[in-house]
């Protein structure tokens, strides 16, 4: 590996993120899979950052979950991202910031749909005037919010409380990087670093002081895929990709998987589960599974966040391991505790995988 | 020997065209002069090892073109700073100071290897065992390159590395490189005679005579392998093999090989032109040139 030859591609890819004044908007299904991911983005932007982050409870999906699985046109499509537009322009925003990678790349691709058929944005004006009487403004940038993460890292790693490196040994942790497809796939000029080597997560990892493994499949799709889970028939085919990243990041003994896609961290996650049922197989150190993180939540870790807090007992793979390299405390009691210590009740275990 | 304008033709470019061409021209009674930018003779072809098809010596045909160049005008490391035209003739200015007025010129300033890197999905200056089609000839004049090792087993080639390829910026065909591949193929496995050898096409652009003599032998004589198919991502294993997924599109099925080396047959792009041409595609007398210099 030439390490130069990364950063070379990194410096031809560098997209500009403004640094303040973000109108955000969440994502569909990260608040049921990830609940405090998108909590921790707002508090350390607002809080710990001093940024500028505005939302609004009359935002609704951008519709790409639905896109993406064949089941609404692009032009309705185009129509809702429309009326979030026209929410940030009657908010006084220029700048859009998405929690969800789907998003991202729905926007993304709406955008540069216009600026290659300007009449077809025309036709969407009229249809969002017919349907909502709104008008609209496309936004000077749209950034993912893990973009956002990736441009203060740096501050972050300045405050932060702890480091991934291992406590005991002093050596970094092995971080995989897992990069949602619709980040910059499709544009990537539209990513931190491109296509083929981005650096919105390595970057963040290094800055962190972990070590970023590049493994054979890397680029491999997470198992989700949209019709390869959301069509029954193909959800062997689902773990079975996933199976195949596992199986290639297995040698190199990685400590956290890091992600950015609503999916990608659920299906690495919930997967191992399967896996480990299906063939015993576990991947982690002495039967654990590999803890699979998104960059809110690994971001809240270092910035010394409670781990419960974050949310990581909602995950299948136990992050324990992980918490006692990094030297984390934890209260096992409190994990299974939401919020006012109300009991959310403990889950039945695996029979291989290791989950506490 | 007194120099007739009116029978001096300009050659830019030393390599093996422009060397046939001035000597060509020379054989004809005219009064070539040969203008390479560079400080030798041979071009491309100066670097590389063994042609096709028939593994004769790079080096020997340099040689034989510039001893058959006696009696032309060569001028090394010079370039030409503008050209105009005349009433019969042409005017250039060359770098080195001197002023040339020729009846004709010839364009004879070849291509550039498409830089691999451009096709990011390879990994050249990435991974450490991607090479060029030019690095390996390189090797094979040197011996000297890290990035292959003396136990090689497994060896592929990727076709089309930017060329063929809309997406690159660069539709053309390059022409040779399916035979430049074959060649190269053959002279790994003389190399390394206990390697696998796979060739990753898209289809096999073989034209010239002997050259589907030459596919068979590479199969039939030295089993190399013939994928067809693009190769879709390059990545590196924890041995720090290079690791090549592609697709079969014969038997319909994707294909993953784990290789020691893998070779990037960079495609040819044509040099821009270099004559100051107007929209009539003629360049244009003196009085009217008001662009400065064209640096050649």
């Amino acid at each position: 590996m030439i390490y130069k030859g990364k950063q070379k591609i990194w410096s031809d890819y560098q997209k500009e993120i403004p640094s303040d004044h973000w109108f955000y908007v969440r994502s569909c299904i990260r608040q049921s899979f990830f609940p405090a991911s998108e909590v921790h983005f707002v508090k350390i932007m607002r809080e710990v950052l001093g940024k500028d982050l505005y939302e609004t409870p009359h935002h609704t999906t951008c519709g790409g979950i639905a896109y993406h699985s064949d089941t609404i046109p692009q032009e309705t499509a185009m129509t809702i991202v429309a009326r979030q537009f026209a929410l940030m322009k009657e908010a006084g925003y220029k700048n859009l910031v998405t929690s969800c990678i789907t998003s991202f790349g729905n926007y993304v691709e709406i955008i540069e749909t216009w600026r290659e058929f300007p009449e077809l944005e025309t036709r969407i004006r009229e249809h969002l005037w017919k349907a909502c009487k709104r008008e609209f403004d496309v936004p000077e940038y749209v950034a993912h919010a893990s973009d956002l993460v990736y441009k203060f890292r740096n501050e972050i790693a300045e405050k932060a409380q702890y480091r991934l490196v291992d406590k005991d040994t002093g050596e970094p942790l092995h971080i995989v990087e897992h990069i949602g497809c619709h980040y910059s796939k499709m544009f990537p000029h539209k990513g931190v670093g491109g296509a083929e080597y981005p650096c919105v997560l390595s970057g963040m990892a290094e800055a962190w002081g972990g070590n970023v493994i590049d493994y054979p499949e890397r680029r491999h799709c997470c198992g989700f895929g949209f019709r390869q889970y959301l069509v029954k028939a193909n959800r062997g085919y689902s773990v079975s990709n996933t199976h195949k990243k596992f199986e290639s990041m297995e040698p190199y003994h990685p400590d956290a998987i890091i992600t950015n896609c609503p999916g990608c961290p659920y299906f690495l996650d919930r997967w191992q589960y399967v896996i480990s049922e299906m063939n015993g197989k576990t991947y982690g150190q002495d039967g654990h599974g590999i803890p699979v993180l998104t960059y809110e939540e690994l971001a809240g870790l270092v910035l010394g966040y409670d781990p419960w807090d974050l949310g990581l007992q909602i995950h299948q793979v136990g992050l324990e391991p992980l918490l006692d390299k990094m030297g984390i405390p934890y209260d096992p009691k409190k994990k299974y505790l939401g919020l006012n210590e109300k009991d959310i009740m403990k889950p039945g275990l695996p029979r291989h995988l290791k989950c506490c | 020997m007194k120099r007739t304008p009116s029978k001096t033709v300009l050659v830019i470019g030393g390599g093996i065209a422009g060397m046939e061409a001035a000597a060509r021209l020379r054989q004809l009674g005219l009064q070539p002069i040969l203008v390479e930018k560079s400080d030798h003779l041979g071009g491309h072809v100066a670097d590389w090892h063994k042609l096709f098809p028939d593994m004769s010596e790079a080096a020997a045909l340099v040689e034989k073109g510039a001893a058959a160049l006696d009696g032309v005008d060569v001028r090394l490391s010079t370039e030409i700073l503008f050209v105009n035209r005349l009433r019969s003739l042409y005017n250039v200015m060359l770098s080195s100071g001197s002023n040339v007025q020729c009846g004709a010129i010839v364009v004879a300033t070849g291509f550039s290897l498409f830089p691999a890197e451009k096709k990011e999905e390879y990994g050249y200056g990435i991974y450490d065992h991607v090479i060029t089609n030019a690095d390996l000839e390189k090797w094979f004049n040197t011996g000297e390159d890290p990035r292959v090792t003396d136990d090689v087993r497994k060896v592929g080639f990727v076709h089309c590395v930017g060329s063929r390829d809309l997406k690159a910026g660069n539709t053309e065909c390059s022409k040779v490189c399916c035979i430049t591949a074959i060649k190269q193929a053959i002279e790994m496995k003389e190399h390394f005679p206990e390697a696998e050898i796979y060739c990753f096409y898209m289809d096999l652009r073989l034209f010239g005579k002997r050259y589907e003599d030459y596919y068979i032998k590479a199969q039939r004589d030295y089993g190399i392998h013939f994928i067809r198919g693009r190769v879709s991502e390059v990545g590196e294993n924890i041995e720090g093999k290079v690791v090549v997924k592609a697709e079969d599109t014969l038997s319909g099925r994707p294909v993953k090989v784990t290789l020691d080396l893998l070779v990037l047959m960079a495609g040819i792009i044509r040099n821009p032109d270099p004559l100051p041409y107007d929209r009539r595609g003629r360049i244009p007398p003196k009085q009217r040139q008001s662009r400065g210099h064209h640096r050649i």
